[in-house]
């Protein structure tokens, strides 16, 4: 029987393997705009798993909408994305600091 | 049943898992979202597998069928060179593990406390109506707005994404409607009274 344990810690455990996968990335723009979406996939699991142990259909209109921001985020993430490469040859992030920030 | 369902569930997680492991570990990034795609294949699946059907089958559609082909085209079409940026990888393996297996144990903790209240799921019989029937009703009624206000985020999203990348070609020749417009009739055309001109009668 699933129980509302399996889902979360389903849940958990993506994220966890996200943030490591931010730390260890930390000069891969693309991985890093992966493991973003990784992230927002764990979210979403965790809403699908309440929605579904609590039989409250909230949850998953929720879900709907954050697909619906996290595809228009991601858009425009990779957009920046090519543009960063046309005018810097690279997407390394280490490299971006002409604002010296 | 519910057994088959528990050993599905424990297949599709380890192999989302694991998938999800390979994308921030890959050195090459066509793989890893190729792995992302197989991660969000599995945790469909899953959905499916909790009577959410729509939205197992609208992150396929969605994710895998757009967002990710996005990001195979932007990988595909920048030429990386992935060397330099393996760089601090090794260096923050231990550290990356260490901090994502602390939040994991926290998490775990903090599930395992209240997971000892949370019952098993009673699947509460809808009548005839299928999960899509019973969203749809909820986006339409309680959720207009909501729905009205993610159609504006996704046409704002189109409009930057373009507006951020179009480049103008120089020496290509189009029309400027906006100019077309600005058009002034005394910029382009000047009216001149002469008195007509009448022909030399032959005498």
């Amino acid at each position: 029987m699933i129980t509302l344990y399996h889902a979360l810690a389903l849940s958990a455990a993506l994220f966890a393997i996200s943030i490591a996968g931010l730390i260890i990335n930390r000069k891969n723009l693309i991985v890093l705009l992966m493991a973003i979406e990784l992230m927002l996939l764990a979210v979403n699991m965790n809403f699908v798993a309440f929605s579904h142990f609590n039989n409250d259909l909230n949850g998953q209109v929720f879900v709907f909408f954050i697909l619906t921001v996290a595809a228009a985020e991601s858009a425009i993430g990779l957009a920046i994305l090519v543009l960063l490469f046309r005018n810097r040859r690279t997407i390394n992030v280490g490299e971006f600091d002409s604002l010296k920030g | 049943m519910s057994s088959f369902e528990l050993i599905l569930f424990y297949l599709f997680s380890s192999v989302a898992l694991i998938s999800a492991m390979a994308v921030v570990t890959v050195k090459n990034p066509v793989h890893a979202a190729l792995s992302l795609v197989l991660t969000f294949f599995n945790i469909a699946c899953i959905w499916i597998l909790m009577h959410a059907e729509f939205l197992g089958v609208a992150l396929i559609l969605v994710y895998v069928g757009a967002v990710m082909v996005l990001f195979l085209f932007v990988v595909m079409m920048l030429d990386i060179d992935v060397v330099p940026l393996r760089e601090g990888f090794a260096r923050f393996l231990p550290v990356a593990a260490g901090v994502a297996a602390v939040m994991l144990l926290e998490m775990l903790l903090l599930l395992g406390k209240s997971a000892k209240v949370a019952s098993a799921y009673a699947l509460e019989d809808h009548g005839a109506n299928s999960n899509i029937v019973l969203l749809g009703q909820l986006l339409f009624d309680r959720y207009m707005l909501p729905f009205e206000v993610a159609a504006l985020i996704l046409t704002v999203a189109i409009i930057a994404a373009v507006a951020l990348t179009l480049r103008h070609r120089v020496g290509v020749r189009t029309q400027d409607p906006g100019k077309q417009v600005l058009v002034r009739k005394q910029d382009r055309i000047r009216l001149i009274k002469m008195a007509a001109v009448k022909p030399e009668t032959e005498q």
